[in-house]
């Protein structure tokens, strides 16, 4: 064996053109999701009890008056088509960070408990305290790093081991759904879809006023996670490694968590902890790009296209008028038990 | 050449526990179980004289603080006969399972029973008692056998780590289930909560006396496995070169702790967490000779389940807090404490 | 392309917790030499290393390269002069070799600079200087484990630093692919002058393929030199416990350490007449 230092022009070349395939092929699942993405968006805006062909949608959109639909498309569909794929962009943003940067699909916050602590917390702040918009926000922030940070804490151990971690958000998320369970209680009367909203996430009754704190947290958050990705990649080595190439670990991993974090609180406080979007768009995303590169991009546009998809099924599809949450846990749940399945066979790492 | 291989004797003082102390323990939780029960008569989210309350154990409801009275009796009866079912199950499956996270809760089951009873309704018009029983054990079953089979399979067999995740991946499904077969049917969405989350606040002596026999059949078959149980808990080879048949007992083993927690939901709806929580306190009591282990579970249970339907009655005033919620707050840390004391490679 | 980095240790003391692992350590690793860390089990070697990659910080002292303490460099700064080879890296599912051993050039990149020239050119080196070539477009998990080892010091090598450290390279290796590793090693320490320092547990291959010998024991430094000046019965006993002979490998003229265990250690005559006897 003889060690070279100026490379093979050939292997140069082979390395150069793998690249550049790997590349191709995420370029194109990119471009196709987001054409998915503004497809579902459009039909999300033309279809229910009345039809409205493309041109009207269009032209409500860009702010033109059309009797009819200004009101059914502008009020009632297009908050409703916004939230969802900003909900579903910052579940999937959310779910692909931390199930990078703690290597474990099972991993990501609606599993280890932190979307079910943001969604106890932003039905307290509106059943018990009366709060609405920011406030909710905030309080959803909070209870969320908090979560976080307490399962954090409870899976350290001499380091923090991936199975604790897990296990500990399992516990977790069962807590955290009875709080929330036990706050509906409190409110007395059940209003069931309002009920239903917080266990299972709906984006029924949605507004603007809930819309563009999530859209804002969207805008800010979502591209200092995205400043992360070279960093997340590495991670994804183990910490010694990335640490190695040079990677602030500590340092990467507290801004990837608090704007994770983040993305989820607002976008739960909006509208409820959508079932296993966070946890389906990564593995989803990861099948349709292959490990070529980062998965942030692909696996929010796949949280988007859950979202808006699994809306539309929930609206449509069935004789009763199914909130997104139920459609999506539906779809979700299964996924996990194949997973789980799928890598006890293989006896990979869980 | 001998100090090699020369083995200490195995400590035998830690596991076994003198019979005076058990006994002792054993008095201790009875007296709590009857205290616990006369206060769960006296007390409820109305506040009512001790007049009235002697008047409707003697059976009067002559005014509305009897009759509130009245129904507290059967309800604390449920709360026993169900903590008691859930308590002894969690001890039979974490025996049989050989793992410290097992209980209908934490694996799903009782999630199984409960989408079973609602398809049932919705589906098949299911209307008579004892056929709601009966699809609520066979959807435990059910539940209890895909659980353990996504859990064992792979390298190491059912590990607390992948029959928890198991578990809850298929309570997370069935929820998702339960929600969307119910949300269609008008008259039973009303009650799709009470099937996601339990509560013994409906209780009657109709529904208790068709639930009995199999809660009784479950209690036998339960109780009579406990010799098995602690030969299974040495491993399946030693347990076989025991002389014991690993696969029959550990399946009779399975069938009464299904038997327990299908009827305890089919009655009182999921509750989780119980049948984790005590199956350790009373292995810190009593050691783990299952003989003992499994009817001081079920007394425990009785006690456990009792007492917080009492806590929900009270921290709720003016309305009342179900239990299934009032157990999961109490025993999902109970479930995390667990999990911090295992060694990462035995998860 | 000759090193001419320094990197050295000044008094370092390294604790996890409570627990003093290394206690007012010295060391001046050879620039352009290899140097290889042998010591007892849980005797710090792994920890010591880590340190000197500034993944650990110290408890007092400093690690010094070029005259600079490593844990005060910009961390991208220092992986551009220092790569380290942990013990278990993680590959994650799916990657391809080529991808992971681009992984190596994270710190020549800006946060959303593009993929250039220099990039595809050093993981081409790398792939060629590790033979790893042919199994560019092949998935990770697909490979064995001396060519993943293979893999992962290419991704070390993309790195292109002047100094690299490796925690136990050759763990988990059959003993043709430890020689392989070891011989990669030592073509990158003849060709490029990197300076190499590595944690090893064969006392045997540490003396063959080390110019530089350092034996921990109990937190300190018990013996730092030539192989020749290291590797002595006494210094085995001190270091592990444990009764040797010394002798010259007839292979490449370096000590090689015959360990003396209660058994089997009689001469051949002996071993004939017990034998028969019982």
């Amino acid at each position: 064996m003889t060690a070279v230092v100026t490379p093979a022009p050939s292997t140069v070349d082979t390395v150069a053109r793998g690249r550049v395939r790997r590349a191709a092929r995420r370029r194109l699942v990119i471009t196709l999701l987001a054409l998915a993405v503004l497809v579902a968006f459009a039909v999300t805006l033309m279809v229910g009890r009345t039809f409205y062909p493309p041109g009207d949608v269009l032209r409500v959109v860009l702010g033109s008056d059309v009797p009819g639909a200004s009101f059914t498309v502008g009020t009632l569909r297009l908050p409703r088509a916004v939230l969802a794929v900003v909900a579903g962009l910052s579940f999937g943003l959310a779910g692909v960070t931390f199930q990078t940067m703690l290597r474990n699909p099972l991993a990501s916050p609606d599993v280890i408990g932190i979307t079910s602590g943001a969604s106890a917390a932003a039905a307290f702040a509106i059943v018990i305290l009366g709060w609405s918009g920011t406030a909710v926000s905030v309080t959803a922030i909070v209870a969320a790093l908090g979560v976080a940070l307490l399962i954090y804490m409870l899976a350290f151990k001499d380091g923090v081991a991936g199975t604790r971690l897990i296990l500990i958000g399992i516990g977790v998320a069962a807590m955290g759904k009875s709080i929330t369970s036990y706050v509906l209680s409190k409110a007395g009367a059940w209003d069931f879809a309002e009920a239903l909203r917080w266990l299972t996430g709906s984006l029924n009754g949605s507004t603007w006023e809930a819309t563009v704190p999530a859209l804002v947290a969207l805008l800010v958050f979502g591209p200092v996670l995205l400043g992360q990705t070279r960093n997340l990649s590495a991670l994804q080595l183990g910490d010694d490694t990335a640490s190695a190439l040079g990677v602030r670990v500590e340092r990467t991993r507290v801004i990837a968590i608090v704007a994770a974090v983040a993305l989820l609180a607002f976008a739960t406080a909006a509208c409820g902890p959508i079932a296993f979007v966070s946890f389906l768009a990564g593995p989803i995303a990861a099948r349709l790009v292959g490990p070529n590169g980062s998965l942030l991009v692909p696996a929010a546009l796949v949280g988007a296209l859950l979202v808006l998809v699994a809306d539309l099924c929930g609206q449509y599809a069935f004789g009763t008028r199914y909130p997104v949450g139920v459609i999506t846990g539906v779809l979700g749940a299964p996924y996990l038990i194949y997973l789980i399945v799928r890598s006890n066979r293989t006896g990979g790492s869980l | 050449m001998t100090s090699v291989l020369a083995t200490p004797a195995p400590d035998a003082a830690v596991v076994r526990r003198p019979g005076p102390v058990r006994f002792l323990w054993l008095l201790v939780v009875v007296g709590l179980l009857v205290a616990l029960m006369a206060l769960s008569v006296a007390v409820g989210s109305r506040g009512v004289g001790w007049s009235d309350i002697l008047a409707a154990l003697g059976g009067s409801t002559d005014n509305i603080g009897q009759a509130a009275v009245t129904k507290r009796i059967p309800r604390t009866v449920l709360a026993v006969v169900v903590g008691a079912a859930l308590g002894l199950s969690g001890a039979v499956m974490q025996g049989v399972t050989r793992n410290p996270l097992a209980d209908p809760g934490v694996l799903g089951i009782n999630m199984g029973a409960s989408l079973a009873v609602v398809a049932g309704i919705a589906w098949f018009g299911l209307f008579s008692a004892t056929s709601i029983v009966w699809t609520a054990i066979v959807g435990a079953g059910v539940a209890a056998v895909f659980v353990y089979a996504v859990g064992s399979l792979g390298r190491g067999g059912a590990t607390p780590l992948k029959l928890a995740l198991a578990g809850a991946a298929t309570s997370a499904a069935l929820t998702s289930f339960i929600t969307a077969v119910a949300l269609p049917r008008g008259d039973i969405v009303e009650n799709v909560v009470s099937w996601e989350i339990g509560g013994v606040g409906g209780a009657t002596f109709d529904g208790i006396g068709t639930v009995a026999p199999f809660l009784l059949l479950g209690l036998v078959v339960s109780l009579l496995s406990a010799r098995s149980l602690n030969s299974l808990a040495l491993g399946d080879e030693l347990a076989a070169g025991l002389g014991e048949r690993v696969a029959l007992a550990r399946g009779v083993a399975a069938l009464g702790s299904v038997l327990l927690c299908g009827a305890a939901t089919a009655v009182a709806g999921p509750i989780g967490f119980v049948g984790l929580v005590v199956p350790h306190l009373c292995r810190l009591l009593v050691g783990v000779d299952h003989r003992w282990l499994l009817p001081f579970s079920a007394i425990a249970g009785a006690c456990l389940l009792t007492g917080a339907d009492v806590l929900g009655r009270i921290v709720a005033r003016p309305t009342e807090l179900d239990v299934g919620i009032l157990t999961a707050i109490i025993g999902a840390p109970f479930f995390i404490a667990i999990v911090r004391r295992q060694k990462v490679r035995e998860l | 392309m000759t090193a001419t980095h320094s990197l050295a240790a000044e008094d370092l003391t390294l604790a996890y917790g409570e627990r003093t692992v290394i206690e007012g350590l010295d060391l001046l690793v050879p620039p352009g030499r290899i140097t290889a860390v042998v010591g007892a089990n849980a005797c710090g070697k792994s920890t010591l290393l880590r340190s000197m990659s500034r993944l650990l910080a110290p408890r007092s002292g400093r690690v010094l390269l070029d005259g600079k303490a490593v844990h005060r460099l910009p961390a991208k700064e220092l992986a551009r002069t220092l790569g380290l080879l942990p013990q278990s890296p993680i590959a994650p599912e799916g990657i391809t070799v080529a991808d992971l051993v681009g992984r190596g050039r994270h710190p020549h990149q800006r946060v959303f600079s593009r993929w250039s020239k220099e990039d595809d050119a050093a993981v081409a080196a790398a792939l060629d200087a590790t033979e790893t070539t042919p199994l560019a477009d092949r998935a990770v998990d697909e490979l064995s484990g001396g060519q993943r080892q293979r893999v992962w010091i290419a991704m070390a090598l993309a790195q292109q630093t002047d100094l690299l450290l490796l925690d136990e390279p050759t763990t988990f290796l059959d003993v043709a692919h430890q020689i392989e590793v070891l011989d990669l090693l030592t073509d990158l320490n003849r060709t490029r002058g990197t300076t190499i320092v590595m944690v090893l547990h064969d006392l045997n291959l540490a003396a063959r393929y080390a110019d530089h010998l350092v034996a921990l024991s109990g937190g300190q430094i018990h013996a730092a030199g030539t192989p020749e000046d290291v590797l002595t019965e006494e210094c085995v006993r001190a270091v592990f416990g444990l009764d040797s002979q010394v002798i010259v490998d007839p292979t490449s003229g370096k000590p090689l350490m015959l360990p003396m265990g209660r058994h089997h250690t009689a001469p051949r005559a002996d071993v004939l007449q017990s034998t028969s006897g019982s």
